[in-house]
Parts: C-alpha cells; sequence; structure tokens
C-alpha cells in the first residue's frame, strides 16, 4: 500500500480485564446527563497491553473514543433517557430478568467481562438489564453494571446456543464485542473490523441498558 | 457525531470527527447516508421479496427494469468473478445473490456522500466493513481492531491508516456462510481474512472471495494491485501479505 501508512501488530492484544469506558466520551454533549459528565475516573490504557503493543501514531491525544454504542441521535435516547430515573432500574432489571426466563431458558455462562468482574461482589453497584432484542439466531440480552456512574462491566445474559451454528456465533462474537464494547480505549482503537448477525442484537441490548442506566 | 443505524440486516455505525470545527452540524449529511443505505436494502435485499434483485432472480423483470445502480453492481460482481477465478459467486446458493459485494458498495457510497458534503474525517462501518476517510483527529491515523477468529475477547491485530477500507470475511461473520463455489462445501482454511485496500467495494468482495480460496489466498491477493490482507488460519497462525507492514515497537513504517 502506498496510498497509506499501515501497520500490523500482530500480537494478540489481551483487553477484557481493561476497563477504561468512560460515558461521557461516548454519549454526544446534547444527550450526556450531568451525572457523569464529570465520571473521569483512571486514564485509558496507560497501564494496559495498549501502551505496550505499540503506539506508534504518536497520538496520545485524549480524542480516542471506542467504537460508538451510545449513540445520542439514536431513536430512543431522548425519550427514555428523559423518562427513566435512577430508581426505576433496579425494578427493570428484576422484570427484565423475570423476561428473561421467560424467554429463553439458555442463559448463557458467560461472566462479567471489564471491571466489573471483580466489583461485582461488593455493594454499591447497580445492575441494569437490557431488552430482549430478537436476532435470526434467537434472542440476545446483556446486563450491564454501573459503578460510580460509570458502565463497569457487561454480562450477556441470554445468547443463542440452540444447534451448532448458533454456539459458534456464540462463543466467538459475543465475548469479541464485550471487548469492543468495554475496552476499545485499552487497545487505542476507533472501529473494529469483523462482525457478527449476532452483534445486531447484542448491540439493541446493550443500547436499551445503557438507556435505562441515563449514561 | 456518532449515528448508529439497524439497516441491511446488520448494523452500521458512522463516526464524523470534525476536529476543526468547520461543521457544527453533520446530521443532514449523515441523514442522507443513511437514506442511501435503507434504498440500498430496499433494491437490493434477497430477503425482501418485491426487492428488484428477488424480482430480477426470480425473473419477473429484467435488468432494464431495474434501478440503474442494479446493473453497475452486477458488473462489478463479474469483474471479481473474473479477478478472483470464480471464487467469487453471483449465485452463492443457486440464486442471484449479490450481498456478498453489496454491503461494502453501500458502505464506500456512504463515505462518499459525506466526503461530498465537506466531512472529510469520518469512519462508517458497515457490519464490521470499515471505511476510514480521511485521519480521527490531526496527525493521527485511524486504528481498526481485527476481531480475532478463534480468541474471544482478543483483537488479531490492528491496522492503522488514513483514507482506507478494511473488509472482513470470516466464520465469525455469520458463521460459516462463505461457501467454495468449486467445491459446494463451507471454505476451510482460514478462520478469517481481512483485506485492506482503497476502496470498500473491492475490499469486501475480494475478503470474501480470499475467504473462499483458503491457504491460496494469500498468493492471489499478493498479486492484487494496492490491496493487501491479514489472515488467521483455522489452527491459529496468521499470515500477512508484503505490503502490510509489521510495526515494532519504536519504528517507524512507511
Amino acid at each position: 500500500m502506498r496510498r497509506a501508512i499501515l501497520a500490523v501488530l500482530a500480537t494478540a492484544v489481551g483487553l477484557v480485564l481493561l476497563l477504561s469506558f468512560k460515558p461521557h466520551e461516548v454519549i454526544s454533549p446534547a444527550a450526556r446527563p450531568a451525572a457523569v459528565a464529570e465520571g473521569t475516573g483512571p486514564g485509558p490504557g496507560d497501564s494496559g497491553p495498549g501502551a505496550d503493543d505499540g503506539d506508534g501514531d504518536g497520538g496520545e491525544d485524549g480524542g480516542r473514543f471506542g467504537r460508538g454504542f451510545p449513540d445520542s441521535s439514536g431513536p430512543r435516547d431522548a425519550q427514555t433517557q428523559e423518562t427513566q430515573s435512577q430508581e426505576t432500574q433496579s425494578q427493570e432489571t428484576q422484570s427484565q430478568e423475570t423476561q428473561s426466563q421467560e424467554t429463553q431458558s439458555q442463559e448463557t455462562q458467560g461472566g462479567w467481562s471489564g471491571a466489573g468482574a471483580t466489583a461485582g461482589a461488593t455493594s454499591g453497584e447497580k445492575t441494569v438489564t437490557g431488552d430482549a432484542a430478537d436476532t435470526r439466531w434467537g434472542p440476545v440480552q446483556v446486563e450491564i453494571v454501573i459503578s460510580a456512574g460509570r458502565m463497569a462491566g457487561i454480562r450477556v445474559l441470554v445468547a443463542p446456543q440452540n444447534n451448532h451454528r448458533d454456539i459458534e456465533i456464540n462463543n466467538e462474537a459475543l465475548p469479541i464485542l464485550d471487548e469492543e464494547a468495554l475496552s476499545a480505549r485499552s487497545a487505542q482503537i476507533d472501529v473494529v473490523s469483523g462482525a457478527t448477525y449476532t452483534s445486531d442484537g447484542y448491540i439493541r441490548s446493550l443500547q436499551s441498558a445503557l438507556d435505562k442506566a441515563g449514561l | 457525531m456518532r449515528h448508529i443505524e439497524h439497516v441491511m440486516g446488520t448494523v452500521f455505525s458512522f463516526d464524523i470527527r470534525d476536529s476543526d470545527g468547520r461543521h457544527s452540524d453533520p446530521g443532514p449529511y449523515v441523514a442522507e447516508a443513511v437514506a442511501w443505505l435503507h434504498h440500498v436494502d430496499e433494491v437490493f435485499s434477497t430477503y425482501k421479496p418485491d426487492s428488484a434483485v428477488s424480482r430480477l432472480s426470480r425473473g419477473e423483470i429484467t435488468l432494464t427494469g431495474c434501478p440503474a445502480e442494479v446493473a453497475d453492481v452486477l458488473r462489478l460482481c463479474e469483474s471479481v468473478v473474473l479477478v478472483s477465478h470464480g471464487y467469487f459467486t453471483l449465485h452463492p446458493r443457486g440464486r442471484l445473490d449479490p450481498s456478498a459485494l453489496v454491503k461494502g458498495w453501500a458502505v464506500e457510497r456512504a463515505s462518499a456522500i459525506l466526503r461530498a458534503a465537506g466531512a472529510a474525517d469520518h469512519c462508517v462501518n458497515g457490519g464490521g466493513d470499515v471505511r476510514l476517510s480521511g485521519s480521527p483527529a490531526p496527525g493521527r491515523s485511524w486504528r481498526v481492531g481485527v476481531a480475532h477468529p478463534l480468541r474471544p475477547g482478543e483483537l488479531a491485530a490492528v491496522v492503522s491508516g488514513t483514507d482506507l477500507a478494511v473488509a472482513t470475511s470470516g466464520t465469525a461473520e455469520r458463521g460459516a456462510h462463505v461457501v467454495d463455489p468449486h467445491t459446494g462445501r463451507p471454505a476451510a482454511g482460514l478462520a478469517s481474512v481481512t483485506v485492506v485496500g482503497p476502496d470498500l467495494t473491492l475490499a469486501d468482495a475480494y475478503a470474501t472471495s480470499a475467504f473462499a480460496m483458503g491457504a491460496a489466498a494469500r498468493d492471489w491477493v499478493e498479486g492484487l494491485h494496492g490491496y493487501e490482507a491479514f489472515a488467521v488460519t483455522s489452527s491459529g497462525a496468521t499470515w500477512r501479505t508484503s505490503g502490510l507492514h509489521p510495526r515494532s515497537r519504536g519504528l517507524t513504517t512507511t
């Protein structure tokens, strides 16, 4: 390629435990709740593998974004963020979990990813369950944990596991998307290539959880 | 500005950077690009029985009865069929289905719409096929993580560049959906292959072709002008074509 500077960092970048999701940076100012506007937290990726894997673009600028899941221009944001209060979230969680058990018996064994994996046992956190999103392969539903006003983890509650193909998609696709949603900043990447059909449902469920949480 | 659109059976995301503050509101341009994607879906979807492609496939209409872009896309497909020695096919399941090229083509055009409107710095991701335009910030390249097809939660590589198309085809994309047209069986040998080049229409079609080729794809892509590939094999090994330069820490590769 002559037209572009290219590089492949062929080392695998392990990201899952490195949480540097900053909600206020992936939600546009127009829809950003004031409560999380100041929620900065630890800096992204400074001690993580992203730094070790080479940042030859010289970009220590702060403008790096994960992939834009929460999008203020999406059709749901305005209404849900106005109507959902923090107090209603736990009720939402319970009702959604009940719904998930009704509609989908196969809850995944997947654990938390992100910092919520270690923080999940402590108090002071809130879990918010996203809507079950129907996909071609079956429903997908995620749950997020909110700690100190920040999203601290994602767990896939329901994923298609009904046949061999679905297992393949589930095993290969959803965890990658966990990383994408939570840890894209750690790898200092702007976008991810390689995607899945199930990602559609994953993103919809995650978006709805984010909407409910007001993040 | 970010926008996510559910269309064509997958997710499209727009990431518009405005580092110099020239555009106060890219919304109208993004809306135009989104409308374009929905138009493409209406014309080309093989899941919509009333789409032009579905009707053309059933013989209810001829090519002259289709929107002009159908002929453009079919012509592009036929050229890739030739270039790929038949590993790319217009009839992957025995029926007319240009989908393997349409998504990349649609993203390419959506990116062009944004560029024509003056939004030079943006990224459009159509279900994992990515078109980068300009740069994300002054002096910085876009960085595209390539999802590892075999190791959940990891990236296999990061590709960086400006004005670049990155398309990945593999088992993680939609299950074992790419069929080797010469054997009729799911393609084997590669877990995923990522094709990088200047145009996403071709990068997407080349990625599909390369995945169907398996191990032979490496030499094939080496012979393509302007396009490079990175692959993860079924056993987890990786290879890249010679134009994709590995970057060692502390070194700058051009």
